[in-house]
This record gives C-alpha cells, structure tokens and sequence, in this order.
C-alpha cells in the first residue's frame, strides 16, 4: 500500500491558521502511485484548503510536502502540472471563452514544447503538436463519452457534461497524481456509478487523491480513506476501519445522512 | 445534424499560417488596387487607417484575448517614434532595421513596464498605463536636448523607387507592415499561446492549475502589444515627418482604445474597422457633420469627441462585440436563411436544430444531455 519513500505525496505535519481560525492541524497524509485516497470530513473540515496547500495557493505555516521525493518548499500552482500533478476545481471551472476541445487542450501545458517564435511564424512545429493535441483531446472526449459537444462553447452545456470536461483537461496532462475536489457533487446517480468504474480504472495509471461528500463512491472507489474534523486527522485507514471507527461515526457520519440527501437533490 | 461541406478547392487551408497568409495576400492586393485609385492625401490618410490598425490590434491582444486594460498605448507609440527619430538623425539605416530596431526598443520598454503592471488588475492597471501617457512628455521635455524638445526630431520619408509617388511608397509600407503584424498576431492566437492568453483572461486558476504560468503569460500579452504600439508609432511619424509630444496627447491613447472596442475587441479584423473610424471620425466625418450644422470651425474641432463617444455607446448597444462581432453575427444569419431557402424542405427541417443546438437549448442533442443528468 502506501510507501512514503517510494515518492507519491506526502504531507507531513502541515498547520495553516486563518487568523486565529486553525485550518488545519499538523495533518499528515500520503497518496502513493497507483493508489485512491479519500479525504472525507464535514463541511468546513479542511478538506479544500488541504488542497489549496498542495497546489499552492495557501502557504502552510509549517509542515512539508513533497512528491515523488522531490520537496515542495514555496512552489507556484503552475508548477504542480510540470511536476505530474492535476487538479479540478470544485464545481467546474472551466475557461467560458475556449471551446470544449480548447479546454481539454490548455490542460496538456505540460507536454507542450513549440517556442513562441515557431507559434508567431506559424511553423511546422507548432502546427503539428497543436493537431496531435487537438486529436489527442478529441480521444480524450471521446472516451469520456462527450465527443459530441468538443466545439461548443462550455457554459451552454448540461452540468454532468461540463464536470466530464473539466475531468478530461485534467488527464490529458497524463498526470500522475490526480487530484479530484467533490468530482460528484451535482451528478446525477448514473453519472457517479460510471465516475466510479473511471476511478478504478486510472488507478491503473495514477493516484488519485479525492476529496469527496458522497459515502458511497468514497466507500468503494478508496483504497484509503483519510477523516478530517475541524482541521484534524481523526481517523485513516481502509474504508472498513474507518466506517467501523467510533469516532468518525460521531464527527461525520451523523451527518451523512443530511449529505445523502443533499446529493439527491443537487443530482436530480 | 446536417453539414454543409464545401469541396476541398472551396475549403480554407487548415494550417494556420497558409490560412493568414491567403488573407494577408488578399488584402495586399485589395489594398494594392485601392492605393492606385486614390489621391496623394487619401494614401495619406489610408496608411494613418493601417498605422492605427496595427496599434489596435496589439492592443486587442492585451485587453480583447487577454483581459488587461491599458490606457497608455500612446507612450509605446512615441517610444518607437523617437526611436526612429533618433536613428534618422545621428545615422542612416535601412528603414527595415529602423523599424526593427523600434520594435525592439518598444518591447524592451513594454517588458520594463509589464513585470510591475502586469501584477495590477483592472482599474488600477488602467491607472499605471495612464500615468505612463501622461508622465512621457515631461521626460522629453527634461532630456531636451536628447529628444529635440517642443520641437521634436525630424524624420524623412522613405525614398521611393522609380517614378513612384513618394506617399503611394510610404503608404505601401504602412500597409504592409500592417498585414505582416496582423498574420503574425493571427497565427500566434491559434496556437498555444493564443489559448493560454484567453484562459487567464477568463479564469486565472484554472489556467494555472493547467500548467499555464500565469505572470509570464500577461508580460508577454504586454510586451506584444507594446512592440505593435512601437511599430505604430514608427510608421505614423515617417508620414508626418516630425516626432514631438504634441503627436502624442493622452486624447491618442483613448482614441486607440475606443477604436479597439468599437472595432471588436480580441478580433484582429476589427483592427481595421476600428482604426477607419479612429483616422475618419474624428476630423473629416466630425468636420463634415458641423459644416451640416453651419457651425463653427471650433465646434467642428471639438465635436470629434462628442461624435466618438456617441459613436462608441450607439455601437456598444447595437453590437457590444464591435463592428467585426456585428458582421460576423450578420453574417451567420445570412448563411443560415440562404441554406434554408436553398436546400429545400427536408433539409430545412434538420437546420432547424442547428443553431438550437449550438447554444443547447431543445434540439436531440440537449435532450439526450437531459436524460442522463436526469
């Protein structure tokens, strides 16, 4: 399972305060290649901001992260892709003004290597790797089962297809951590059983770290389930263990009921 | 869903640089016949109309793809006149390397300028770039006899080959120029970087959770509009034969961005549209407008920014993506209606759906869409 010498994220100790508001509390977490972590936890746990901290958008008071054995010290967001790391956004976030295929396309940032004077001079070079890009993200949309809607503008699209897109700009940079913040918050039931066989299937690929309010697809898409409450880690472990845990059912999952229904809602 | 697919002949080439390059062709030689059938002063005024058309389409870039705001453009357009002022004085280069080198200074002042503007959003961008336009004058005045003072530098026209008429030359170089800024700009918006300016235009994290480095991305929006605005104001003082700072009030750079928007923001064709009414609008049709009136010379002179503003709301309501937005949503509807009528029955029936489902709203495909969200 998880090895935190064999690279994968690991966070050790981080504390962020917002003021006098403690965030999060020397959380310590690992994601490993190849394996699913859930990050569960009641509203306002710290999930996002655990998030925003490897990414980079909070800078933690102290603690560190590093991946695949690399330090991640002050690094900047656009820093993560080039390290293998891929990111959505909670609710969709995509760029109104790029088409879908567009969209996916920005994601490859990554593997893009044109110069800016063969994109000015519109050479060959550029060119090719934009329709090798092109294509790859029709596949890539394809897959997902959305070709359809690849050059529409992405505001006019249903929910559940925006979400799919914004999941494929995330993979198209071949990541090899991904990291999903609530993938399933406003889908609709069918939506999440297929979102679920996906996550099995990219574990073959990548890790995937999942911040996530539906029970079920945490329960069984996870190989490991990480519990937030009120910036802490009160419990981690195998989905078995943690739904066994007194604690948890104490912090959360009273509350999952009020989250069951919530997602029913949002989903229909 | 029926496409109409038009034989490969009839298709534009799908490479972009082959497809900017047919436009660039086409209008060179549109421009070429309209150049010989007009007088000395209409040449004058045609290539101020491709001076300007370069100054906004570098500023389109900046503000239409890119989202910053710059009121300034007017200082970069000095920046390269005196440059190339300064290169006619104290030694003669090939205009070529003279226009070069006043790019390169442009953008070397632009990058200057970008590294602390770019941190700035919005009104306060807007604020440092006005400054800028405002502050330049004093620091001619300062150094004067560096930078010729109220008197400015002289610079020559270009010498023409042959027989031809000297503005019909200059004329020809403006709009050359012009057509080579605006492939140049046009392949770079379809590739990588293009795309990269409008994801951090519209959403700054998602671009740089894709890998796009946020900051470096608006220096160089900046740099490419300030090299433009550089060339712009090269070409502009070779036709006025003097560079001083009265060439280059503040009212230049508003009039840059008002042409910018009523052309159509981030569009490089509406770069020209916008610059005919930034060279036409302010004297000749504001002119012309208070002779209607049998008003006075001055009323003429000051009307210009009547008449732009109205201009500017009239547009902002009839089409608020600018002339280029207004004829292009013209012409998709001309398009639509002559299919229909053309095609026949049958097929009208599968348009029907067409422009419902550009935007999603019923037609087959939204209902599937429904069904699985359902």
């Amino acid at each position: 399972m998880s090895d935190a010498s064999t690279g994968g994220l690991v966070l050790s100790d981080i504390e962020v305060a917002f003021g006098g508001l403690t965030a999060l509390d020397h959380v310590s977490l690992s994601a490993g290649p190849g394996e699913v972590v859930g990050v569960i936890g009641p509203n306002g746990a710290g999930k996002t901001t655990l998030f925003n901290v490897i990414c980079g958008f909070v800078r933690p008071d102290s603690g560190t992260i590093s991946y695949a054995g690399h330090a991640m010290g002050r690094h900047q967001p656009h820093r993560l892709a080039k390290l293998g790391i891929a990111r959505t956004l909670q609710g969709v976030g995509l760029v109104p003004g790029l088409s879908v295929v567009e969209n996916v396309m920005l994601g490859a940032q990554r593997k893009v290597r044109s110069d800016f004077a063969s994109a000015l001079f519109g050479l060959a070079r550029s060119s090719r790797e934009e329709s090798a890009l092109r294509s790859q993200a029709l596949e890539l949309l394809g897959e997902l089962g959305i070709a359809e809607h690849a050059t529409k503008m992405p505001t006019a699209l249903p929910y559940g297809v925006q979400k799919r897109v914004s999941l494929a700009r995330a993979l198209i940079a071949e990541p090899t951590l991904l990291l999903l913040d609530e993938p399933a918050s406003g889908l609709s039931a069918d939506d999440m059983a297929e979102l679920g066989q996906l996550l099995r299937r990219l574990r073959e690929r990548m890790g995937v770290l999942l911040v996530e309010h539906h029970m079920d697809l945490v329960m069984s898409t996870c190989d490991r389930i990480v519990v937030l409450n009120f910036g802490r880690v009160i419990a981690s472990g195998v989905p078995e263990s943690v739904r066994a845990d007194p604690e948890v059912t104490r912090a959360y999952l009273g509350e999952e009921v009020r989250g069951a229904d919530e997602g029913g809602t949002a989903g229909a | 869903m029926i496409k109409l697919r038009l034989p490969g002949w009839a298709r534009l080439p799908r490479q972009p640089m082959l497809r900017h390059l047919l436009f660039g062709a086409l209008g060179a030689l549109f421009f070429y016949l309209l150049s010989n059938s007009l007088s000395s002063f209409n040449n004058f005024q045609l290539g101020e109309v491709a001076v300007y058309a370069i100054a906004i389409a570098g500023l389109s870039v900046l503000t239409g793809v890119n989202g910053q705001i710059s009121l300034g453009q007017g200082a970069f357009l000095a920046v390269g006149a005196y440059t190339i002022g300064e290169l006619e004085v104290h030694q003669s280069i090939n205009l070529v390397f003279q226009l070069l080198i006043a790019v390169a200074v442009s953008a070397a002042v632009g990058f200057i300028i970008a590294v602390p503007a770019t941190r700035l959003r919005g009104p306060y961008l807007a604020g440092m770039t006005l400054l800028l336009a405002l502050a330049l004058p004093f620091l001619s005045d300062k150094y004067s006899s560096f930078f010729g003072g109220d008197q400015g530098l002289i610079t020559l026209p270009p010498d023409a080959p042959g027989s031809i008429d000297p503005q019909k030359w200059l004329t020809w170089i403006q709009l050359l120029c012009a057509l080579i800024v605006l492939v140049l700009l046009g392949n770079l918006l379809s590739s990588r970087f293009g795309r990269s300016f409008r994801a951090v235009r519209d959403n700054e994290v998602a671009a740089s959770l894709a890998g796009v480095h946020v900051a470096r991305t608006k220096v160089i929006a900046f740099v490419i509009s300030a090299a433009c605005a550089g060339l712009s104001g090269a070409l502009l003082v070779l036709s006025t034969g003097v560079v001083n700072t009265g060439e280059f009030p503040l009212s230049l750079s508003i009039y840059i961005l008002a042409g910018m928007v009523l052309g159509g923001a981030g569009t490089l064709t509406g770069a020209w549209w916008g610059a005919i009414l930034v060279v036409y609008l302010p004297n000749q049709w504001s002119q012309s407008l208070a002779n209607a009136f049998h008003a006075n010379h001055l009323v003429g002179a000051n009307l210009a920014v009547i008449v732009f503003g109205a201009v500017l709301i009239i547009v902002m309501l009839l089409a608020p993506a600018g002339v280029q937005g207004g004829l292009r949503w013209l012409g998709h509807r001309l398009v639509t209606v002559s299919t229909v009528t053309k095609l026949g029955s049958n097929i009208s029936v599968a348009l029907q759906d067409q422009p419902a489902s550009k935007q999603d709203r019923g037609g087959p495909d939204s209902e599937t869409a429904a069904t699985s969200v359902d």
